[in-house]
């Protein structure tokens, strides 16, 4: 194994050859395939969106079948969760960016780092393959009893998120390892950057969740071929259990997706507020209360699924909790925002629009967990622009204000803060033109997977549908300009925007081992002041 | 990563030195035992409620197993920790021979369960007991209707149990080969350690398994 690197080299040419990426042991560029990766099945689930958007501009079939728009919105979901959500943040960025924030050379086992790619890989290409063995119509919650009755792939997909889940185990796995016994020296918990808790949080939610979910699939996909009744009320069983074992993972895994973002957020406001983090360790602990929490609300999914009164007002209770820490860390960014000097690049653009949908997603969160309001909004397109609000206007409204944060860093040129500003318009006001007005459809009784509707929801849907094609109008806009930046943009320099984490103290892009000389941590990670300002 | 010999003091570029790499194989050990412990949850979880909900069945057919044959496995899979343990002891003071010994007579331990393991699953076959549709003894459905989910979980989870053994027992044929080229010592012994606690753990499993299937009726 190399020990040096050539004076001038850095981790995309130095070593040469496309074998040397294929059987890479470096982070960074193991970052990097799950970056590109992740992106291309970022575009596959957003056509199925845009294909969904299409046919509900009418009431009405358009131009597919019902059981065509169940796949469709089976496989965007599916896409979009398992391949693009919960890998986005932690496996592509905080491949790249946690062993530098650390002062690592590598996370603590760099190949089961690789063994997780290539298991990621597989098991996406497993899920696409049902694409050729009639689809999948589930759903992406693989609600048992149709799941175990339906003559779709759905054992195939059961198959696929099984495999996709020991990648993500693995990846929580190095990432905790890697936390706790890789710090450079003088990298103390308490200087430790927020990104590396948001990693450190998500990491415990991926490893004690996900084996859970691959567990219930595994006796799915046995109740499928062998016809045992565990989950099929119809053979004995209890489709509940499978609902309680299903949302015991998939509760969490909301929160792998959106933690992360939240450290994102984390690195992003103090750099351009230029101001020290408001409330560091509040701020940390308020990770770990997310996630700590996460574990224990999942019931307020099945609130409708014949769960005692009781058990009902509990989760409904607990769940309220969620907004306490949540609360906590958006309080914190704006004291952290209060008399900074703000700098309006690209990446605060998006901060700001994370705060503005997150919130809203966030408040409509409260209502859902209420016990009567639920009852009504159950299951309607409420539900719908709630978590897409979270988890679109949370996690990928963060995720592009990573994609630029870091992109000097990533490729060691900058993009064009113009088309960049463009762009974020483009999809801050198409997400909110698609998202918002199904507030109202949910709240008017339009029921969530149907492929038709009343005449009466048809221009709030056309408002939606709009607003979907901005949004992708958006991204082909981001697509194009970060494209060119990657081969044409101007230089980047070490720290171009003047930040005080470890990733910007080693050259754009960084070395094979990172850093050229050990780095020595002797300050917090956002001491920003009039001195350092 | 692996190549160190005894007593050489190899680590890989990302480690301070041996030591370091040392504890963090040794924590990623115990992450991966972690999730292990939630990837067999919802079948303990599961068999718990079943239980409940057909108490009578459950009762019923738990009856059937082999408390005897079961008993046999729990000692056989106490000693077999018990001798991993002293091969690693053994590496940690240089005893070449007895780490070789005390792995092959954990490998013997390995296979002697899953001999029981056979012969019990070949009697529940031949009883028509297998789960689902496959369960063919009609005479114990007239007693315990719900006789299939109960033997649905049995092989579920001693099956599950089971893999991991086998597992195990590569790793353990893989052990013995580079315990015969000397690779272990007190400078150098991960592997061992790590499959050792492995081992407790698959250990641990099935003494929460023996009773619960076959012992509390």
């Amino acid at each position: 194994m190399e020990h040096t690197s050539p004076e001038g080299t850095n981790y995309i040419n130095y070593p040469k050859g496309l074998m040397s990426w294929i059987v890479t042991l470096d982070h960074k560029r193991i970052g990097m395939m799950y970056f590109f990766t992740v992106l291309f099945f970022f575009l596959i689930g957003g056509l199925f969106a845009l294909g969904i958007r299409l046919e509900l501009f009418e009431p009405g079939g358009q131009f597919m079948t019902a059981d065509t728009y169940n796949r469709f919105f089976t496989y965007h979901g599916t896409i979009m969760v398992f391949l693009v959500i919960i890998p986005m943040i932690p496996a592509a960025m905080g491949n790249f960016i946690l062993p530098l924030q650390l002062g690592a050379k590598d996370v603590a086992f760099p190949r089961l780092n690789l063994a997780s790619y290539y298991i990621f890989l597989f098991g996406a290409i497993v899920a696409f393959a049902t694409l050729f063995f009639g689809g999948v119509d589930t759903g992406w919650t693989f609600y048992t009893p149709y799941s175990t009755n339906t003559s779709s792939a759905a054992g195939m997909m059961l198959t696929a998120a099984f495999i996709l889940g020991f990648s993500s185990i693995f990846t929580g796995l190095n990432f905790v390892a890697t936390i706790h016994k890789l710090r450079a020296p003088g990298q103390t918990w308490m200087r430790l950057p927020l990104f590396c808790w948001a990693l450190y949080a998500t990491s415990i939610i991926q490893l004690l969740a996900t084996p859970v979910l691959a567990l219930t699939l595994m006796l799915v996909a046995i109740e499928k071929v062998s016809g045992v009744g565990i989950f099929d009320p119809a053979l004995g069983g209890d489709p509940v259990l499978f609902q309680h074992f299903f949302w015991f993972y998939s509760h969490p895994a909301v929160y792998i997706m959106v933690l992360p973002a939240l450290g994102v957020i984390n690195e992003v406001v103090p750099v351009f507020a230029r101001r020290p983090i408001f409330a560091y360790k509040a701020m940390a602990a308020a990770l770990f209360g997310i996630a700590l929490v996460a574990f224990i609300v999942w019931g307020h999914h099945m609130f409708t699924s014949g769960q005692t009164v009781l058990t009902n007002f509990v989760f409904s209770l607990i769940t309220m909790f969620v907004a306490v820490p949540t609360g906590i860390k958006v309080f914190s960014w704006l004291a952290t925002m209060y008399k900074g000097n703000i700098q309006f690049y690209a990446p605060m653009l998006y901060f700001f629009a994370f705060m503005f949908v997150f919130v809203i997603g966030g408040l409509t969160g409260v209502v859902l967990a209420t016990l009567g309001a639920d009852i009504h909004f159950h299951d309607t397109y409420y539900v719908v622009a709630h978590f897409h609000y979270v988890m679109v206007g949370g996690t990928l409204m963060a995720f592009m204000a990573a994609i630029h944060y870091w992109f000097p860093k990533f490729f060691g040129r900058m993009y064009s803060e113009a088309w960049a500003k463009i762009s974020w318009l483009f999809i801050f006001i198409g997400f909110n033109l698609t998202f918002f007005p199904q507030f109202f459809l949910g709240f008017q009784g339009m029921p969530r997977r149907y492929y038709n509707y009343l005449p009466d929801y048809t221009f709030l849907n056309q408002l939606s549908t709009i607003g979907s094609f901005l949004v992708g109008l958006g991204f082909f806009i981001a697509a194009f300009y970060l494209g060119h930046a990657l081969f044409r943009g101007k230089k980047a320099p070490d720290n171009p925007w003047r930040a005080l984490t470890l990733e910007w103290q080693t050259s754009s892009p960084p070395p094979l081992e990172n850093f050229r000389y050990e780095p020595v941590v002797t300050h917090g990670p956002y001491d920003y002041g009039p001195e350092r300002g | 990563m692996s190549s160190a010999h005894a007593n050489e003091h190899e680590h890989a570029h990302h480690f301070r030195d041996a030591e370091h790499q040392f504890q963090t194989n040794k924590q990623g050990m115990w992450l991966f035992l972690l999730q292990e412990v939630l990837f067999f949850a919802p079948l303990f979880v599961g068999y718990i409620i079943f239980k409940f909900i057909y108490f009578d069945s459950f009762h019923y057919a738990s009856k059937q197993l082999d408390w005897v044959l079961g008993s046999v496995n729990t000692v056989i899979l106490i000693v077999s920790s018990f001798t991993v343990a002293r091969a690693i002891s053994s590496a940690q003071r240089g005893n070449q021979t007895g780490v070789i010994e005390n792995l092959v007579f954990t490998l013997i331990c390995g296979l002697g369960f899953m001999a029981v393991k056979a012969i019990e699953y070949s009697h529940k076959i031949h009883d028509g007991l297998l789960p689902g549709p496959l369960f063919t003894n009609t005479a114990m459905l007239e007693v315990a209707p719900e006789a299939p989910l109960f033997f649905t979980f049995y092989f579920c989870m001693t099956g599950l149990h089971a893999l991991h053994v086998v597992g195990g027992l590569v790793v353990f044929v893989w052990l013995i080969k580079r315990a015969k080229r000397g690779e272990f010592g007190p400078g150098y012994y991960t592997p061992l350690e790590l499959t050792g606690l492995y081992w407790h753990f698959v250990d641990l499993v099935w003494i929460f398994l023996f009773p619960l299937l076959y012992l509390v009726g």
